[in-house]
């Protein structure tokens, strides 16, 4: 029996169904993402699973026992809100401290738990502090806290990181990780990025129309997209010839499928390229390696797995057009 | 040019300084001057005035009561008013609407009118409540209201709810909902949230409406006028008799003036007592 399971959990606002049918099980110390865009229903299970709304049909369990029947208050679990939701008018310690307080932890311990966290995760020095004298980063760092210090069964996050500026959604999500492995806390993260979902779950569920498209680990669903959605939905995609292939399997060889360079974008670490070709505009992502790269306007070959003739992989070469 | 944005201000100042600034320094001069009743006003400069509002127990006792019925009538103002803005806030879309204008309609009314109907109500043998609650044999003699300190209270209180009601609803509308949810997320019932997390955001719009409930309610003329009428005075009132029925223009200018300073130190330092108070937490 997994440690959390959701079985057939449905929400219909109206005539509008926000979740259908949504069937998860999640292991104990697990990291799963809801991935998908806005509207698909991750928020709203989430919201199901906190006990904020009701959910139309279907089980929630917990280790067996039945989560819907108790109340939101109840439930013990933590969570981080997209906004934070830290408390405006209490310090950081107290902000920290208010969930062991309604769960009566005697002062003592509470002040020590309550600087563990802190320390955790690394606002050790920040516990005078009042929420609107801290950065966004740090803000976050204290709703974690917050979610944490009561040792919840599970960790929901809530677009934790959608706030922040892309340097420091980064870093947060390298650290959320490490904390996540640190403590153990089985963790449920909702969000819209997929560069986010991937880099810290053990698996995804993508959703769509509240619906789960697929379920497995990041790398799975990124390599065997279960639906063209998911294909899509977890970085780019070409359809040529009916056969779907990422950008960055494709290089250019001198054979293959025939071309011309209409756009060339460099990206830093990578060239992004627009090639037309007979089966349509495909997308090609090339590593920066320092090598000289086909420019604008010149013909190429593409070439990926499965696809004759085999050329060398990475191996780089673009017929010159004249005069250039 | 540095000097456009005074130019441009020039004609609001020149009215402001027209109707307002003139006519109160005059007053504070009038103040000074002498008067008998059977000479008039003296345009001197004497002490007289001044000496007898702060020397005569008459003065501290009318000033006494005009502090207590203010500071009473912030009071229930806050007490109801705090508990209606937060189940306004609470209201689903149709009901909302509706009992907001419930709550402001005594904004569209005349305050005489308002009062009047308190007196209605209230006044002696004939007011409705009380003829009703002897006639069920609740009540052996009228309630007493008119004339009092508590009708005074009870009428100022409603009159200036809406704009504590007001004062706290613009306070709510700030409040995050997620921060209700994380609160009960950690374990707390619905009334540690009310008392621990609301309450608290709240208090500066709680205390920005008492501020304008209390100088209102300081400064009333037309309710302590028609409830309490000549027998209750307040400061307001007093003034009004002074310079309407005893014509004793200087001292009712002083009874005014003493008025708007006590207000304003009141008013002034209890602004800056919040704005330090919550300066660290809102900004």
């Amino acid at each position: 029996m997994s440690f959390l399971s959701l079985e057939g959990l449905s929400k219909r606002f109206g005539t509008h169904t926000a979740v259908d049918g949504l069937t998860l099980a999640v292991e104990k110390g697990e990291f799963v993402s809801l991935l998908g865009p806005s509207g698909c229903g991750k928020t709203t299970t989430l919201q199901m699973i906190a006990g904020f709304v009701e959910p139309s049909g279907g089980a929630i369990r917990l280790e067996g026992r039945d989560l819907l029947a108790m109340k939101p208050a109840k439930r013990g679990l933590g969570i981080v809100f997209q906004s934070y939701a830290l408390f405006p008018h209490m310090t950081v310690a107290e902000n920290v401290a208010f969930g062991l307080e309604m769960q009566g932890v005697a002062a003592v311990e509470r002040s020590k738990r309550v600087g563990e966290t802190l320390e955790l995760v690394g606002l050790g020095a920040f516990t005078g502090r009042f929420p609107r004298q801290l950065s966004g980063g740090q803000q976050q760092r204290v709703a974690l806290a917050r979610a944490l210090v009561i040792r919840p069964q599970i960790l929901l996050l809530d677009e934790p990181l959608s706030n922040l500026d892309a340097k420091l959604r980064e870093e947060m999500q390298i650290e959320l990780r490490q904390i996540q492995r640190t403590v153990g806390t089985t963790t449920i993260l909702v969000t819209h990025d997929q560069a986010e979902a991937m880099a810290l779950s053990d698996r995804v569920v993508v959703m769509n129309h509240g619906r789960a498209e697929q379920i497995g680990p990041p790398h799975e669903a990124y390599e065997r997209p279960a639906t063209p959605f998911v294909a899509n939905f977890l970085g780019r995609t070409n359809l040529v010839n009916g056969t779907t292939v990422r950008p960055e399997k494709i290089w250019f060889a001198t054979s293959g499928l025939a071309g011309k360079v209409r756009t060339r974008i460099f990206q830093g670490n990578h060239w992004l390229y627009q090639v037309e070709t007979a089966g349509g505009l495909v997308t090609v992502i090339r590593q920066n390696t320092g090598e000289a790269m086909p420019g604008e306007g010149e013909s190429v070959h593409l070439a990926w797995d499965g696809v004759p003739p085999h050329a060398t992989r990475g191996e780089v070469s673009a017929k010159r057009t004249e005069g250039s | 040019m540095k000097s456009t944005p005074y130019l441009l201000s020039l004609p609001a100042l020149l009215l402001f300084g027209a109707i307002v600034v003139i006519p109160l320094v005059m007053t504070v001069l009038l103040s000074f001057h002498d008067w008998g009743q059977y000479k008039g006003i003296e345009p001197v400069f004497i002490l007289k005035n001044w000496h007898e509002v702060f020397t005569d127990s008459y003065f501290l006792e009318m000033f006494g009561r005009t502090f207590r019925i203010a500071f009473f009538v912030t009071l229930f103002a806050a007490l109801l008013g705090a508990p209606e803005a937060y189940i306004l806030n609470r209201m689903k879309s149709p009901w909302r609407g509706l009992f907001l204008l419930v709550i402001l309609g005594p904004l569209l009314i005349s305050v005489v009118a308002r009062t009047l109907g308190w007196a209605l109500l209230f006044g002696g043998n004939s007011g409705l409540i009380n003829k009703a609650l002897t006639s069920m044999g609740l009540i052996s003699a009228p309630l007493p209201f008119m004339f009092t300190e508590t009708g005074v209270i009870v009428a100022l209180t409603h009159v200036l709810m809406p704009y504590m009601v007001l004062a706290v609803w613009a306070a709510l509308q700030r409040l995050d909902p997620q921060v209700e949810n994380a609160a009960v997320a950690l374990g707390a019932g619905p009334f540690t949230v009310l008392r621990r997390i609301v309450l608290p955001q709240v208090m500066p719009g709680i205390l920005s409406g008492a501020i304008i409930v209390f100088a209102l309610a300081a400064s009333a003329f037309a309710t302590p006028a028609i409830i309490g009428g000549r027998r209750l005075k307040v400061a307001s009132t007093l003034a009004y008799d002074e310079f309407l029925n005893t014509l004793n223009w200087p001292l009712g200018a002083a009874v005014a003036v003493l008025l708007l300073v006590a207000l304003v130190a009141i008013v002034v330092g209890a602004s800056r007592l919040v704005e330090r108070r919550y300066a660290q937490v809102f900004g």
